[in-house]
């Protein structure tokens, strides 16, 4: 569904993607894992196009056999790809329903519009609570919420989320990939970007590990769960000890 | 002599407050003071003084075509000047204004020298209507109020409602999230400077008819609506009218009581507002807690 071939990203004079390739079938939820600045939100707003105009410098985006690299960021969102930045980004001055409303921007259909948003309050009792209420004002879980809500409101084929469990308590995490999974029955395509290693496995069906801008590993979960690197710096769990208690060093991860 | 005082004030400070929402709706959007909000109210002017009397035709075709040419006169200095900006700093901007201000202010007084001269305008100053017996007001005070009053209104309706006026808010709330949206986001500035071009240009035609044109004419006005929009808060658009009346009041009594002092009242407010309650009288702006 969406193909992603060797792209790379600059900063400026930094690189941060160094030609990264991966694919997504339909229907599955796949996460993108990775520590601090492995390149996992850069991807994201690469494929939305929100960096500099000239990137990504080098490589194609395809989604659904159309290539959108280069394309301007709107008519990305109508061809059916919508994005839940990272901390969320409500209009924190907007209320709750018209946050929703922004999400169908790109759509003309009043009778949808007007179905959907009713189906969207339906899913999320508590936005629907606080539908007169300025963004700014709800809790970090229910604004993870409004912005997910919000991104299915353009009816998306493929949703990608940043972060998702980005400072919320366990529980609420719980209850996001809860929503996600469900998001994802009702037949939307779901990429997935996680530091929360040990959630994101449990719920995806295929997952990329990525380090310092380029992709590691990518593998079924169940694999990535067993692989001895992955356990020991992603998942925690600790298979030797040196005389201190922890390792120094991390085996060198190379591309394949 | 008092309710004389408080008419006159009020409605001139109507006047600055409809020119203050003009600038108010371009730092609403995009954190930028707009400096040559004036000139383009002064160039739309102009445009209505060729057509009228060189041009000969009558108001209720010149009015229309000068707030045409007010809307594509924003369009075309945010295209032009704004736009390019690469990277742009709030100060960049700022002083690209201020650029776009002279550059407006040579054109003017390129084309039709620095002179000045009469407006004529539908509504005089000279002449009264009596609404009711034993209360008259003059053609140009009962204007200001009725247009202060409609814009206002369909400002607030289209804000509050309107699918474009929500992504405007949206815009400038969060530009980055409006681009995930899928909201054109250069789209937004351009209409937004369309505008308040616009609406600049309604006050500047209504402040062309109550002292001369040329210019230089729309400096003091402009100071004094910045001074209104600074007083109410740059973000409330009622804030900003009702800062315009305060200031029109404030400003009539003053000058009644010192008149040689009267210049003085918007600069004074200006820095009283600063320091004591920098976001304004009447907003309550939201900080993004971290």
């Amino acid at each position: 569904m969406l193909a992603v071939k060797n792209i790379e990203t600059w900063y400026d004079l930094i690189r941060a993607l160094h030609g990264i390739s991966f694919e997504i079938k339909q229907g599955d939820i796949v996460a993108l894992l990775g520590s601090n600045g492995a390149g996992k939100t850069t991807t994201l707003k690469t494929i939305m196009r929100l960096l500099e105009d000239d990137q990504p410098e080098k490589g194609t985006i395809e989604f659904m056999g159309k290539r959108i690299d280069r394309m301007d960021t709107e008519e990305i969102v109508r061809l059916g790809i919508s994005y839940v930045p990272e901390g969320r980004e409500v209009f924190p001055e907007l209320t709750v329903m018209e946050n929703i409303q922004m999400g169908a921007y790109t759509r003309k259909d009043r009778q949808g519009i007007k179905d959907d948003i009713e189906g969207i309050l339906k899913q999320f009792p508590i936005l629907s609570e606080r539908r007169n209420q300025q963004a700014g004002h709800l809790s970090g879980g229910e604004q993870q919420m409004l912005a997910i809500g919000r991104a299915l409101m353009s009816r998306p084929k493929l949703l990608m989320l940043d972060e998702p469990s980005l400072g919320l308590s366990p529980l609420l995490t719980k209850e996001i990939f809860g929503i996600i999974q469900r998001i994802n029955r009702e037949g939307v395509t779901i990429l997935l970007v996680e530091q929360n290693v040990n959630m994101a496995l449990k719920y995806s069906h295929y997952a990329f590990l990525m380090e310092n801008g380029r992709i590691v590993r990518a593998d079924k979960p169940e694999v990535l769960r067993e692989d001895d690197d992955v356990k020991e710096f992603y998942l925690g769990i600790a298979t030797e000890t040196s005389a201190k208690g922890y390792k120094r060093y991390r085996r060198k991860v190379r591309f394949r | 002599m008092f309710e004389m005082l408080l008419i006159e004030g009020l409605a001139i400070g109507a006047c600055y407050g409809l020119f203050g929402v003009a600038v108010a709706i371009i730092y609403k959007t995009s954190d930028v003071v707009n400096f040559a909000q004036g000139e383009m109210g002064m160039m739309s002017t102009f445009v209505a003084y060729q057509i009228m009397t060189v041009y000969g035709w009558p108001f209720y075709i010149a009015f229309p075509a000068t707030l045409i040419f007010a809307i594509v006169l924003g369009m075309a200095i945010e295209f032009c000047f704004l736009r390019p900006a690469k990277e742009p700093t709030v100060l960049g901007l700022l002083i690209l204004t201020l650029g776009a201000e002279m550059l407006l202010m040579g054109l003017a007084g390129w084309k039709w020298g620095a002179e000045q001269k009469d407006f004529p305008f539908l509504l005089s100053v000279h002449d009264t209507i009596e609404i009711f017996p034993g209360f008259a007001l003059n053609e140009w005070t009962i204007g200001v109020f009725v247009l202060t009053s409609v814009v206002m209104v369909l400002l607030f309706l289209f804000f509050r409602y309107s699918k474009l006026g929500i992504a405007m808010r949206a815009t400038q709330q969060n530009e980055n999230a409006a681009k995930i949206m899928g909201i054109k986001v250069e789209r937004v500035f351009s209409i937004t400077w369309g505008m308040s071009s616009l609406i600049g240009a309604l006050a500047a035609m209504f402040f062309a008819a109550r002292s001369v044109l040329d210019p230089n004419f729309m400096m003091e006005p402009f100071m004094r609506a910045f001074a209104a929009a600074v007083l109410g808060g740059l973000t409330s658009i009622p804030g900003v009218v009702i800062g315009g009346l305060i200031l029109g009041i404030t400003e009539n009594f003053f000058g009644y009581a010192w008149p040689e002092w009267k210049p003085i009242v918007a600069f004074v407010v200006i820095i009283l507002i600063i320091t004591v309650r920098p976001s304004g009288l009447f907003t309550k702006h939201y900080v993004k807690k971290v």
